[in-house]
């Protein structure tokens, strides 16, 4: 079966073609990333004057690179949600509009789950149970994962996502847009040890993840310091250091929970290669393994939403006959295909 | 000719199908409903006509002026089905619409169209009727504060559009040319069809990636260079 997935929740329009025999066979990308960069973070209302522009020239490329017709599809999956309402909607309804004229089933795919599963669009994959680690500028949730559409929330974030006091702290160093690249590429200069930031809500038990704090201690360091080139690189690798080593803490910590030795990291904030170091270090001390999406599909993709598309259907999902989109929609509200 | 016609630039959402001689409209008030509506509608039309989408032989929709989303909705849509079907797409404007069911309900000739484009501003232009019924721009589309607008004192032209109502005392200035005010509020797909015909026969379909929305706000946010100026 072949699903064409349609991702647009935030500021990348993805497009992608997975085929549930063989795997992904194509895809293609836009990332608005620089344009959101020009005004400091992303606006939705560009973010989704973008989307109807790109999706169907980003569609024919993709067609194009699988060496198929539209005629050829199968099933058209798109994002549903959650993220901003109307750059989701953009993308919603031109897939659900596309499978109906094309006379083909149409699904609504959760974006997380997307994210959950994206490492399973490389050869050498998860298997079930695992814990998974999902962090971008939207999210940091750890989430035990028992099968498709069987996903127990263990731990959220209080306040900011990981990847927000990344784009806050970047704003703060005058590092730009956006920040987790930025703060990184600055730390690469820095002492991580000279800031030593605590590292939030790690000594009380519990998978709960704050950042707001760390954000308003780094603002309090980067004031009382002299600002220099030195106090940016070494802020940088201090802040760095101390959201990679809490999330790290919690995935050690919801694994042994839960009893389970592999973990997904998946998400914006997994393209982070402190963070992939650090967590395949301490994982493998107790003798599991991580896995991750590629960096390209740890980012907003189509690939991740044509996939959980074609494993819901071909897990027996029968495709939606309602049409709804979901900015707010918790991925612990999912459930295994047949029972959809 | 058979023609869908799509219209959820506004609180209203609406559909139309040409199909020959006969017309079908569906519609409906419902706030924050369009997206989950306009399918069944659609199915509901093409069902009752007997059509399938491949049956087709163009797509239109309202491309704005009005709200963002709304607007976007009918043209993902638009786009989708001229894609999937291989047709193609015709954009027609919002306001030419509230124009062209002023000539339908009331047979007015020249139209003043001001909908409320929120912000304390208005979507406006002027359309008057030529021989063949249908309506044509006078003018530009413009968005701009209702004390702003301009229109010539000659013809006798009617006040359509949302925005009167909302706006009547900032628009008064160029209601004293003694015309009349109908009951032409929000836009209607059914009267996407007459334009969106002539459209068709003059060859001005686009592709499906073309076919966009319009509008007329464009500057949405400031820049962090331009944020810096305006401090």
């Amino acid at each position: 079966m072949l699903v064409l997935g349609i991702e647009s929740s935030c500021d990348e329009t993805g497009i992608a073609v997975y085929d549930t025999d063989a795997g992904l066979v194509a895809h293609t990308l836009f990332s608005q990333v620089d344009t959101h960069a020009l005004y400091g973070g992303v606006v939705p209302e560009i973010a989704s004057r973008d989307h109807i522009k790109r999706w169907i020239p980003l569609t024919r490329e993709c067609l194009e690179q699988a060496q198929l017709k539209l005629e050829d599809l199968d099933a058209v999956a798109y994002t549903s949600g959650p993220g901003l309402a109307g750059a989701l909607f953009t993308g919603a309804i031109a897939g659900r509009m596309l499978a109906w004229s094309l006379g083909i089933p149409a699904l609504a795919v959760h974006h997380m789950e997307g994210h959950l599963l994206a490492p399973m669009l490389e050869a050498h994959s998860p298997s079930f149970p695992f814990i998974c680690l999902l962090v971008s500028g939207g999210h940091t949730q750890l989430v035990r994962v028992d099968g498709l559409g069987q996903y127990k929330l263990l731990g959220d974030t209080l306040d900011d996502a990981a990847g927000e006091a990344f784009d806050k702290t970047a704003k703060l160093l005058g590092l730009g847009y956006p920040g987790g690249p930025k703060v990184a590429n600055a730390a690469l200069d820095g002492d991580p040890e000279r800031f030593k930031f605590a590292r939030p809500m790690t000594n009380r038990a519990g998978l709960e993840f704050s950042f707001s704090g760390l954000k308003t201690a780094a603002m309090t360091a980067w004031r009382q310091s002299e600002q220099s080139a030195r106090d940016v690189a070494d802020i940088a690798a201090g802040f760095q250091a101390a959201v990679v080593d809490t999330l790290a803490i919690k995935c050690l910590r919801a694994l042994k929970q839960e009893h389970l030795t592999t973990l997904v990291a998946s998400g914006g904030v997994a393209a982070n290669a402190q963070l992939r170091n650090l967590l395949a270090k301490r994982v493998a001390r107790i003798g599991g393994e991580v896995f991750y999406p590629r960096l390209e599909f740890c980012t907003d993709n189509g690939a991740m939403i044509a996939l959980a598309g074609g494993l819901r259907l071909s897990g027996g999902q029968k495709p939606e006959q309602h049409f709804e989109v979901r900015p707010r929609w918790p991925v612990e509200s999912l459930v295994p295909p047949q029972a959809s | 000719m058979k023609i869908l016609a799509i219209d959820t630039a506004t609180e209203a959402c609406s559909v139309a199908l040409q199909c020959d001689g006969e017309i079908r409209f569906r519609d409906t008030l419902e706030p924050r409903a369009h997206a989950r509506v306009l399918l069944p509608m659609i199915e509901e039309l093409m069902a009752e006509a007997g059509l399938s989408p491949a049956g087709l032989d163009a797509v239109a929709f309202g491309r704005g002026p009005g709200s963002f989303t709304g607007v976007r909705i009918a043209t993902a849509a638009a786009q989708a089905v001229a894609y999937g079907v291989d047709i193609p797409a015709l954009p027609v404007s919002s306001l030419a619409l509230v124009a062209q069911q002023a000539v339908r309900k009331h047979g007015i000739e020249h139209a003043a169209v001001a909908m409320d484009a929120r912000m304390g501003e208005v979507y406006w232009a002027a359309y008057s009727c030529l021989a063949d019924g249908l309506m044509q721009l006078v003018g530009d589309e413009r968005v701009l504060a209702p004390a702003a607008v301009t229109l010539p004192d000659t013809p006798n032209w009617t006040p359509v559009g949302s925005a009167w109502a909302v706006y009547p005392e900032a628009l008064r200035h160029v209601r004293a040319g003694g015309v009349t005010q109908a009951a032409v509020t929000l836009p209607h797909a059914q009267d996407i069809l007459p334009l969106a015909k002539l459209m068709l026969q003059r060859g001005e379909g686009v592709a499906a990636e073309l076919a966009l929305p319009v509008y007329l706000r464009n500057q949405v946010a400031l820049t962090e260079a331009q944020r810096r100026t305006t401090d």
